[in-house]
Order: C-alpha cells, then structure tokens, then sequence
C-alpha cells in the first residue's frame, strides 16, 4: 500500500505544471465527467482539476493491481478492496475510477468482490495477514496461489476484473504511433478522448533523472502515454524474465516428484481376462509367407541382400573372354565397306629426347621463326619446341599432351579417309636409262676456235661441203669466209643490208654461196679452194640460160632474177635474185642446182624455189597456209618441208599434193633440222622445246625434249655421226646422240651429251645458229656476241 | 526407256553426306558421333568431290552409303534409342518426386555392349594388335586421371588396370624392344607377335583442366569406352597365349580400389607400380626358365645363307640377348627417380628392382642390400654411397636397351654430365641427319676416335702448338744453357775423342756458318751441272696425269643435269617434287651439320680457354715460386 501511495505522489508532482494550458481545450470533457463524478462522488468537488490525473493515477494502480495479479497476487486486489473498506479518504481514487467506468464495471466490482468473499471463504486465514504488509505476504503466496488456482472460477474472474482494468483505452491493440500527430492518445469508455499527458523536454527528463531517486523504475504506458512506477515486484519479475527463470518466483524447481505411473512392472496382470489363444500360437499365414520365401531363395527366385549385392559387384565392369580363337583365323562378319586403317603416328626423332643433340636445340633464329608462325602451326618445322633437360627428374608433363591426343580422337573419326597410292621411288628413278655419254664418243666437248670479227649479231653460218671453209653472215651486212682450221678470215664481203642467211652450195663440184641481205638473194662465188672449181663455178654462172618460158605475172613481180654488177662482181657475186620482200631463210636442195627462199611477209608468196641452172623460179603454193617460219629440202626423195608458226607441212614437189601435217603443240616454230636418211626431223621452237618427230611412225612428235632454258634457235643433225646440235638463247649449244637404226622395229635413241656454253648474252639473245663440220664431229655456233665458236 | 537423271547411279549414290545419315539413322548427331566411334565408320574421301556431292562443290563431311546402311541394322543403336527413353522417363520420375519408380528404373539402366563390335572391326587377332597403339596411348593417359564430370572413376580405375595388365604382358612376354625418353613422355616398343605397338606413358602428371574449345573429354571417353573393352578381350588372349591366368591374382591387396588409393594420389600410382614388381600366377605350374628354342633358325639354317637370312639370323640372335640384357643386375632406385618406366624396362629385360620401402610400397630389398649391382639416382650427390655397386643416372637404362649391350657406366655417373639420349625410333630415310654420336654408336673405331679427339689429341696439339710457345721457348733455353755448361764442363775435364770432334763439329757450326754457307753454293752449282748433264741423259720420269676431281665431279654434274631433263613430260612434275622435297632434306642436313660443328668449335674454344687461363695461373704460380727461391 505504501507503493500505491508513492505512484500517486509521484504522478502529481509533475502533472500540475503541464495541465492548466490543457485545461481550456478539454474543457467539454471534463463537464461530462463532472456530470458523471456529480452523480458518484458529489463529495469530491475540490479535486476537479485533478479529475483526469487521478484518473490516470488510478488507472495506474490498476494496472499494478493487474500485474499482481499475474504474478498471481491475490493479495494485491484484496488489499485495494480492503483500502477501500478501511480507508476511504485515501482511496477515493480508486473508487472513482470504477465508477468513472460504465454500468458493466460496477457488476464487475460487484463480481469482484464476491470472488474476494469467496476467495475470503476459501482463505479464511489469509485475510489477516493481507492487511499488514505485501512483503510479509509476499512471502506466503506460494501456498495461497495453488488453492486458489484449482479451481477455475476465481481464475476466470480474476481475469476478467483485469480485462476490465485494463481497457482503459479503447483503440485497441493498433500502432500507437498513430495518433503521434494528434493530442489525444485513444478514447476512454464513455468515447471520450484520452489526451496526452504533456511531455517535457529533455531538461525536464534531465532534471527528473538527477532528482528523482525512482526515476530508473519509472516507465511509460504506451497506450495512455502515463508514466508507470514499477514496483518492486516488477522488477523483481523482469529480471526473473530476463534471467529466462520461471517468472512465478514461488514456483519450486527441486520440489521432491510425484510418481504418477510407476516404472515398476507389475507382475500380476492389471485386468484378469486370460491371453486369447491365437497370441501362443504362431501365425499361418505368416507361416506361409516364410514358406514360400524360402521356397523362393532354394529355388533361387529370390535372393539375398547379400547375393545381390555380390552380383552387383560382379556385374559391373565388363566381361572378358576368348573372343578370337587363333591369331589369324577370320570368322566371316559383315564389316564396313572397303575398311582403311588410319595411318599411324610418325616416330619421334632425336629432337624430341629430353636430353637432345645440341645442334637439335633451337637458337635464337629458330626460336623466333618458330614462335611468329603460332597462327599458322601447320607451317612449323617441328610442332613443339626440343628442349634439354639436366635430369629426367626436372621433365615436366608434356602441356599439349592432352591436346595431342584429343585431335589423334579426332583424326580418327572425323579425318575423311581413302586410299591412296604413295609413289616411294628415288627421283633417279624417273630418269630413263640412258647409255653413258662416255660410250658414245667421238661428239664436240671442248670449246677450241673463237672466230672473231664481226662487229654485230651473227645471224647464220655454213660449212664449205668439203669442210675446209666456213662463211658467215651478220648484222653488220657483212658476209666473212673464214677458214677452219686456223680461224682466220680469209675474205669480207660487205653488202647493203643486214645478212640474214647464208648457204653453201653442197654440191662440192660448185663453189657457191647463197647469201640472203634484205630483200637480195645474192650468189656468191668465194673464190676459196681449189682454182679450177672456182673458174668452173664462174663459168657457170656467166652464161645466163635463155628462156623459153614464158613467166607468170605472179612470178615475175615476186622475183627478178639478174647478174651482178660490176663492183658487186668484183666482191665475188654473181648472181643477184631481187624478191619482193625481204628473205629471212635460204636453203639449198642436196643437189645444189634449186634452192628455196622465205619471205615471212609475202603472204601467199612467201616461200619460193629457184632452180639455178635455168634461172627461174616457181611458186609452189598458191594459198597462204599460214606464217611460213621456214622451209627445208628432203636429202632423198622429192619433198618439201615448210613450218608454220604451228605445224608443219610436207609437200611432195612432182605430185604437187599435200603428204602429210605434223602437229607440233607447239606456239612458235624456229627452225628444222632433216635427218640425212630422211626419216627423221628435228624442230626447234621457241617455248625452248625440241621436238623429233619420226617421219613413218606418226604426225605427232616421237619425243620432246627439254633441254634448254630458254627459247631454242635452231638445230642441226650431223651428216655422218649420230649426233645433232640444237642452240639456244641461254647461251648453250646442246650436242645430243640421236641415233636411228635401220631395224625398223627399233626407236631412235636420244641421249643428251655435253652442255657447252662458252657464248657470251647479249640483249636476250644467246647462241643464233649451229652448223655441223660436215665431215668432222665439230659443232660451230654463232652468237649474238659477234662471234663464232668451234667445239670438237 | 526411262532416260537416266543425273546423280542417279555412280560416285553419287555412293556416299552419302553426314546430315541425310543422320536423318537416315534418325539419331542425334551425338549418338551418331557416339556410333561412329564405337563401330569404327569414318568419313570417306571421294575421288571426285562434286560428283559425290551431286553437283554442289563446298566440302562436306561424306560417309559411304554402304556404312551407314550397316550402322542401320547395328543392335546398339537400339540401345542409343533406349538411353534417350531412359533419360526421359528417369527424368520425368526426378519431377514427380517418384523415388521409387527412379531407383527402379536406374537398376534398369540399358547397358552397351561392345563385345561383337570388336570383333567385327577386327577380325583377326593380328587386327586388333595392329591398331593397339591409339588404344594404349589413350588408355595410359586416362589412367592417370582423376573423377572428372565427363569421365566416371570406374572408366579411369578399368584403364588402370587393363594398362597393368598388359604391362604385366610385355613382361612376362618379354616382348619390350625400344625405349625413349621424349619431351612428351616414355615411347615403349613391343613387339607382339610380329606386330610392332608403340605406346606413349605421359610424364606425371598429365591432366590440366582444359577448356571445351581444346579438347573434349567426350569424345576422348567414347573412345574408351571401346578401347577398354578391346584391350581387355586383346590381354585376355595374350595373357591365355603365355598360360597365364586372366584375369592376373597379384599378392596382397595391389590393384584393389579402396578408399585410400581413390583419395590419395601418391599412393594410388605407388600401388600400381609396385603392383609391377611382382611375378603372376601362371596357369601351368612349369617355370619357363628356358628360351624356347626358335625355330626359324633351325628353319634358316637349311634354306641355306643368303643375306636376308643371315640378317635375320642375326637380329633373332640380337633380340635373344637383349631379352636377358639386365639378367642377374639388381637394381635400386633412389626416391627422386619416376619408377614406372624403370620398372618396367628393368623387369621385361630379366632384371630385378627394389625401392625405398619406407616411401613406397611393393620394394623386395633393402638399399643396404649388397648384392645391388646398380643403383639409379637423379640427384648431383649422395652422402652414403656403396663401394659395390655403380650409381648411375637413369638414361643409362635407357641407352643400354636401345643399344642392345650394357653400356660403360662411366659417362653415367652421379652427377655426370649425360650424353645426348637419341631416339631409337630414326628412319634412315626420313632423317638423313645422323648426329656424330649415333654415327659413334654405329661404329665403334669411331668412339675411340671421337674420344681422343676430344680428351687427348686435340688438347694437346692445341697445346704444343699454340699455348706452349712461349713456354717451350723458355724451357728450349734453359735446356741450351744447361748443355752449354755440361759440355763446357766436359771439354775442361777432357773426354773421349769422337765427343771432342763432335763438339768441334757444333763449334764450326756455331762459328762459321758463313763458310758452310759457300761451300753449299758450290756444291749446288756442281750438282746443278750434274743434273743437267744427268737430264740430257736419261729418260726423264713421267709425270702422273693429275685428275681435276672438282672439274671431273662438275662434268658429271652437269651429265647428270642433261639426262635429268630427258625425264618423260608426264613424270616431271613429280619428278620436280621429288628433286625438290630431297634438296630441302639435303638442306636441313647441311643446317643441322654446320650447327653442330659450330657448337663443337664453341666448346673447344671454351676449353682450350679454360685450359689456358689454368696454364697461366700455374705458370704465374711457377713464376712466382722460382721468384722466392732465387732470392
């Protein structure tokens, strides 16, 4: 009681300064409650002003009273009603506050106070000590609180008379925060606003703390924004909560245990019904089921755990046996179609040992070139890098190993497969086999004359019939006589235009030079040799033929044939055929009486026959076939060779008809050479091939040869050793062994024996002409370096 | 009559491309993939692409028609189906939660078999051991594999044993040839039944993880998959070839997959070599100690000698020696040596091998044995050595197999500098490139040559000639000296007559060189008279015609030249390449030969350095002794 007291001091104290600024607004409120107070309390007049706060007092009270009521205080209750009984002038509050409540809460004061009679019933004894102290009463609670516990009807009632205390507010159980704006905190029974007690400002709650000497146990009431005074009990409950203890401090942890239901079996039956039979016997049914499972596992139906468990083990992993009888047997099966083996990975070499060869270790160079080509890895020398280790404990695991194997995966199920046939033979192979050159001398090895002179290109050079002398044409429109043996020119013959072929008459009984010089055919006596035969050549010559034909128009503004002047004569010339055109070739027949002209730019009249011992001339075609590169004599039978640019054409002269077409395949003929028999003719072109073309067997080249580098001149067959000799415009003169054999059935044996390339280049051109000696294995070549070369 | 369409008939019908396969074989193109390794079907090359590609010419992956219609009547493909069901249905039983029907379902789980498509793919025997090289080259790799997502524990664990079991194979067969240590890892050649396998053992430890772009472990796992089956179909035969139960009952527990070895790795490759060092259960109780006798020679022998035979009698020889080339050698190998392939080498060639048992298991001695012949160490030093035995460096194994004769250890000595390992693998033809030690190797003269050329010869001519002058000099003048006063000496005390002229002679030389000098030109002019005379006379001796071998060699250069250009049009080409191919072989040739003689000059000049500077510092020391003893 003395606590009660204190809170109701405690709470006044402050209150009167905070509420006469309130007092105005809620001035209508408090006429109501005066009305109501008028009714209870008339006596009560003087503490108007204080109507509200002693409210909230009692209020508080009440709420200490309901605490002690969960502690399970009955005591508390009784002790207020008790006050009121004894001491009405300090309780008044109190009273007022119940009847400040509506009608409902008289009947449950009312209530109230028979549970106290009852309770007073029930508890005689305790009435008495109640009165004196709470402390004192405190102490006997725990004997009190089970009595009155039993029973439910106080409990319920005690319940409800804190329900009925407790609802001060009326909002309910909703977030006070709002009303945060407003000045009133709820509404109180009678739908009166509760207002705000005033709140002071943190000086004030400074102040409070230092003065106060409860200030720690003062704790507000959200609900009606009161300030509480805990008791003593309070705090003692809280820290019992806080301690997590059970927070009825009367209750008693170590109170002795009550057996309820005894551990202790029993050994008499609790019922006295005897067991039903069927709990003796064993079941059937179950009976049958074992039965039948062991049935199951003697048949082997069913198994074990533990037989599944080791077949389980024995099943997993696959099983091995003897799937091929013998080492080779092959047992007919369907296999895939044509099956090809992959190809097995290359072996490594030195390089890859941990511990190589020095030399085998890449140097700086290497490294470089190695490491720029990691986009193109293919392109590689090696595909890894050899390295030296000091041991084999320092080798490291190989970083593209994995990846190594994974493209062999690879290789072998993705790589498209076939097979293919893999030429493993020595390049030497692929060489025919030829007979040595060593066994098929005599043929020209060494370089022996240089004929020197000439100031230009020498175009073309032939050999006196009986091989003493050698005549030579050039750029520089001379025509030089030389001799063999000692190299020395013997006579120049200068005339107008540039020299392109010269011819000796082989009919050794005449001395005569054909000489082609722009559009000139002269005829030159070179007054060398054996006097008689020179004397006799000039004779010949002297006496023109009279003529009884009459020339075609299209011979005679082609060709006009005439003597020589007389400073001409004195040269040595004699007769001078004027063609229309310039002539690039000139070629004698075996006999020496016709030779044959080619003018490239004579159109249908480009290749012509002059027959020397009439002094006439023909025109063998009458259509143009083509350019005409150059046309050749047969030694034997009455045939004409003419080369075009691609083909060549043999004409028989008495027939008049076309024999044959060789067909060369190739773009630009340069010049052809006979065999002496006939049978055989050799071409030049200028796509640096030669072609031989066997004359009975076919229209097509027997065989092309490769020989040279570069555009090949001419060509030249020996008259009486297998040999024949091609030049070309990389400087060399190629001497090869073309044998022909009178059998028949045999082919002719090409063999190339000596390169000899002593001639010097001079703008683009090398070697221009090659003439055989005619009776001698000697070779001689005319060069754009304005000279002329002997090989023997 | 019909007119025949295009692509009806010929190279298109043929093949077929991958897609219209799959849509044919109605698979995905995984199991398709998955198909293709197993039975072996690979895409073909067709001869003429736009033909078979029916017109269109951009590259295509092409099968024969005929495989794929095979692979349409394979049995496996209808597993391939059922695994797609399973995968549906087991999935279907994980959403619903149905727990039981799944556990169910996966003891359900259709399983591959592969057994016939061995032997479809490799009909013979022979086949099989034919194609064993990728298979045993993938399975050592995976062997020493960890549990990887694609790659299950029990596929690793299969490889590791199968792996065992054919090392056990080569063995016992005795049947290794070639060994090599490459940068990549051990090359090992057997020969079985005439067919030569070569596998690859990586170094450890081969696995990195790898991205999916690099290498697929799929794929690699499909292969496997097959491989372990055929191998354990190809040991089961070898093993049953020797009379050796398969499969093969080793003491102890080696091989047995418990806890351990799965969590440890040192301890899981240690069980599976010392799972090598011990002998298997034969099926036949009879030791076969003795070689069985062969009987081509016997065979050899009457068809009489022609080279081949003879050849061949002598590699049979060969190889029955290096089959017991380390009987009666005990081996110890230190800890820091890789044991696996030693070994193996060690044991398939008669030799017996024990490790440090305190590190790992399976050793048979001890290292205090000493009846230990060898023992191999990777280290530069060892603080307790044996007088008995030899220390040496692994390689020496090595070379000694790929020589075919135990090699002098000296150059393989603890901390030695070893010779370069050369791979015993080189063909003739690919490399012409023969590096001065192989060339050593193949002739023996030119060892002791190379030897002395490098230890004695060459030193010392460098020596006399070029670092001693100086030194000779001096020595050359004390000696003089030392004379002078001896023969001074001589001549005061007096001596024998002949020493006394003797002496005169040396004192006239010393003296009158210009008079000897006269009479010499006299006696030239007089002889010179003589000649002439003696000239006029004689037949003079003919002189021997000197050959010009450059020019003669040119000329048959050049013939050579000439006749190769009369090779036929239609083979020049390829003649060309062939030139082509052997002047850049000639050229690497000639690249590797001058590096090395540069390397080889390198060093000699390093040595001859070294030497000097040595040379100095004693002379200097020399010097400077003598220095202290004049004074």
């Amino acid at each position: 009681m003395t606590k009660k007291r204190t809170v109701k001091r405690k709470v006044k104290e402050p209150e009167p300064t905070k509420e006469q600024p309130s007092v105005s607004e809620q001035s209508e409120n408090e006429e109501d409650e005066d009305l109501l107070q008028a009714v209870k309390d008339p006596g009560e007049d003087t503490t108007d002003d204080e109507g509200i706060d002693q409210e909230y007092q009692s209020d508080s009270s009440e709420d200490l009273e309901f605490e002690s009521d969960e502690e399970g205080n009955y005591l508390g209750r009784k002790v207020s009603n008790e006050a009121e009984e004894g001491e009405d002038d300090q309780d008044e509050d109190d009273d007022e506050d119940e009847d400040e409540g509506e009608d409902e809460d008289d009947d449950s004061d009312d209530d109230s106070e028979e549970s106290d009679a009852n309770e007073a019933s029930a508890t005689p004894k305790d009435d008495q000590p109640s009165s004196s102290k709470a402390a004192a009463a405190q102490t006997k609670e725990p004997i009190i609180q089970i009595i009155p516990r039993d029973p439910s009807k106080p409990e319920y009632e005690e319940s409800d008379t804190s329900d009925e205390e407790d609802i001060r507010n009326t909002v309910g159980n909703i977030p006070m925060h709002w009303y945060d704006e407003y000045k009133h905190i709820g509404y109180d029974w009678d739908a009166k606003k509760i207002i705000k007690p005033p709140k002071g400002d943190q000086i004030d709650d400074f102040l409070r703390k230092i003065e106060d000497p409860n200030f720690w146990r003062t704790v507000k009431d959200p609900m009606t924004g009161q300030e509480v005074l805990l008791t003593d009990e309070d705090i003692a409950l809280i820290k019992r909560v806080n301690s997590s203890r059970i927070p009825n401090p009367e209750h008693d942890e170590y109170a002795p245990w009550i057996e309820w239901f005894t551990s202790e079996v029993e050994k008499m039956p609790i019922k006295n019904v005897p067991d039903h039979k069927r709990s003796f016997l064993p079941s059937v049914s179950e009976k049958k089921k074992v039965s039948r499972m062991v049935h199951a596992l003697k048949m082997g139906w069913m198994k074990t755990t533990e037989e599944v468990e080791r077949e389980k083990q024995q099943k997993r992993g696959p099983k091995f046996y003897m799937l091929w009888e013998t080492d080779t047997g092959r047992e007919h099966m369907r296999r895939i179609h044509d099956p090809v083996s992959a190809p097995k990975r290359d072996l490594p070499g030195h390089a890859e040992s941990y511990n190589p060869p020095p030399e085998y270790l890449f140097d700086e160079k290497e490294t470089k070139e190695w490491l720029k080509l990691k986009d193109e890895p293919h392109k590689r020398k090696l595909h890894f890098m050899p390295q030296k280790y000091k041991s084999l404990r320092a080798v490291p695991a190989y970083s593209r190993y994995l990846r190594e194997r994974f493209l062999r995966c690879l290789d072998l199920y993705l790589c498209p497969r076939a097979k293919r046939v893999k030429l493993n033979i020595d390049a030497e192979y692929l060489i025919p086999k030829l007979p040595s050159p060593r066994d098929l001398q005599p043929f020209p090895t060494v370089e022996s004359l240089v004929y020197r002179g000439h100031t230009d290109l020498v175009r073309s050079v032939s050999v006196e019939p009986k091989g003493e002398y050698l005549v030579s044409g050039s750029d520089d429109k001379t025509v030089k006589i030389w001799e063999i043996a000692t190299g020395r020119c013997i006579r120049t013959i200068e005339t107008n235009d540039v020299v392109r072929c010269v011819a000796w008459c082989p009919n050794a009984k005449l001395s005569i030079i054909a000489v082609a010089t722009g559009s000139r055919l002269l005829l030159i006596n070179p007054k060398v040799g054996d006097k008689l035969l020179i004397k006799k050549t000039d004779d010949l010559l002297a006496e023109s033929p009279n003529l009884d034909i009459i020339e075609s128009e299209r011979i005679k503004t082609a060709v006009q044939w005439s003597n020589a002047e007389p400073d001409e004569q004195e040269k040595g010339v004699r007769v001078v055929i004027t063609h229309f055109k310039p002539i690039r070739q000139v070629t004698w027949h075996g006999r020496g009486d016709y030779l044959a002209t080619v003018m490239p730019e004579g159109a249908n009249r480009s290749a012509l026959i002059h027959q020397l011992s009439k002094r006439r001339s023909q025109i063998p075609f009458s259509k143009s076939k083509g350019l005409i590169q150059c046309v050749l004599f047969h030694p034997v039978k009455p045939c004409f060779f003419v080369a075009t640019q691609h083909n060549i054409r043999i004409y028989d002269l008495v027939k008049q008809e076309l024999i044959k077409k060789l067909l060369t395949n190739s773009k630009w003929i340069s010049g052809m050479s006979i065999h002496p028999k006939g049978d055989n003719l050799l071409v030049s072109t200028y796509d640096k091939k030669m072609l031989w073309f066997d004359l009975d067997l076919s229209t097509k080249p027997y065989q092309t040869m490769r020989l040279h580098r570069n555009a090949v001149r001419s060509v030249a067959f020996h008259l009486r050793y297998p040999l024949f000799a091609s030049g070309s415009d990389d400087q060399a003169v190629i001497v090869s062994h073309g044998m022909v054999y009178n059998d028949l059935l045999q082919n002719p044996l090409i063999v190339p024996l000596k390169k000899l390339q002593t001639h010097e280049k001079r703008d683009e051109f090398g070697v221009l002409d090659v003439t055989w000696h005619p009776v001698q294995p000697w070779v001689f070549s005319t060069g754009a370096d304005c000279t002329i070369r002997l090989y023997t | 009559m019909r007119r025949p369409k295009k692509y009806e008939a010929g190279e298109a019908t043929q093949y077929i491309s991958r897609r219209a396969a799959l849509r044919k074989l109605q698979l995905s193109l995984n199991d398709f993939r998955r198909l293709c390794i197993l039975k072996g079907v690979y895409p073909r090359e067709p001869k003429h692409r736009r033909r078979a590609q029916k017109g269109s010419s951009e590259i295509k992956i092409l099968y024969h028609t005929k495989d794929i219609r095979f692979l349409l009547h394979e049995p496996i493909v209808w597993t391939l189906r059922d695994y797609k069901i399973f995968a549906k249905k087991s999935g279907r039983d994980r959403a619903i939660k149905d727990f039981r029907n799944l556990k169910r379902r996966l003891a359900l789980f259709p399983e591959i078999k592969l057994d016939h498509i061995v032997k479809e793919r490799y009909p013979t025997f022979i086949d099989a051991l034919k194609d064993l090289d990728d298979c045993l080259t993938l399975l050592f790799l995976f062997s020493t594999f960890p549990s990887l997502h694609l790659i299950p524990r029990e596929q690793s664990n299969l490889c590791r044993r199968l792996t065992i079991e054919f090392l056990h194979y080569v063995i016992a067969s005795k049947s290794l040839r070639k060994v090599f240590i490459s940068i990549k890892g051990y090359y090992f050649q057997a020969e079985i039944k005439g067919q030569k396998v070569t596998w690859i053992v990586p170094h450890y430890y081969p696995f990195k993880p790898q991205s999916r772009q690099e290498v697929d472990f799929k794929v690699m796992s499909i292969f496997v998959e097959f491989y372990t089956i055929m191998l354990g179909f190809t040991n089961y035969r070898l093993y049953h070839g020797l009379n050796l139960a398969y499969p093969p009952q080793f003491p102890s527990s080696m091989l047995q997959d418990n806890e351990e070895t799965l969590k440890d790795e040192t301890s899981f490759v240690s069980e599976r070599i010392a799972a090598l060092n011990f002998e298997l259960l034969r099926t036949d109780k009879v030791q076969e100690d003795e070689e069985e006798p062969d009987i081509d020679m016997e065979l050899l022998e009457q068809d009489g000698d022609s080279k081949r035979i003879i050849k061949m009698k002598q590699e049979a020889q060969e190889i029955a020696r290096l089959r017991n080339l380390f009987k009666g050698l005990k081996f110890f190998i230190n800890r820091e040596v890789p044991r696996e392939p030693l070994v193996i080498i060690i044991r398939s060639f008669g030799g017996k091998v024990s490790w440090d048992s305190s590190v790992f298991s399976g050793s048979t001695y001890d290292e205090s044995d000493e009846t230990i012949t060898h023992q191999i160490v990777d280290r530069p030093s060892l603080s307790t050595q044996y007088i008995s035995r030899d220390y040496i460096q692994p390689q020496w194994v090595f070379d000694c197999v790929n020589q075919r004769q135990l090699l002098p250890t000296n150059k393989y000595f603890l901390g030695e500098e070893l010779p370069p390992h050369l791979s015993p693998f080189v063909d003739a033809k690919r490399d012409t490139y023969v590096p001065p030690e192989e060339k050593a190797l193949h002739d023996p003269s030119l060892i002791e040559t190379h030897a002395q050329s490098d230890d004695e010869s060459d030193e010392e001519e460098a020596a006399q000639n070029e670092d001693d002058t100086v030194d000779q000099e001096l020595l050359d003048a004390q000696l003089q000296r030392a004379y002078q006063q001896e023969t001074a000496e001589y001549k005061k005390y007096g001596g024998p007559d002949g020493v006394n002229e003797d002496e005169e002679d040396t004192d006239d030389d010393f003296d009158g060189e210009q008079e000897s000098d006269e009479e010499e030109e006299e006696l030239d002019e007089k002889t010179k008279r003589l000649q002439e005379e003696k000239k006029k006379m004689s037949v003079q001796s003919g002189k021997v015609h000197k050959v010009n071998k450059r020019q003669l060699h040119k000329a048959e250069v050049d013939e050579h030249r000439l006749q190769a250009r009369m090779v036929k049009p239609r083979h020049r080409n390829l003649f060309r390449k062939l030139i082509r191919e052997k002047q850049s072989k000639e050229k690497e040739e000639w690249l590797l030969r001058k590096k090395r003689r540069n390397i080889d000059n390198d060093t000699k000049e390093a040595k001859k350095l070294v030497k000097r500077e040595a040379k100095k510092a004693a002379a200097a020391a020399a010097a400077a002794a003598s220095q202290l003893g004049v004074k």
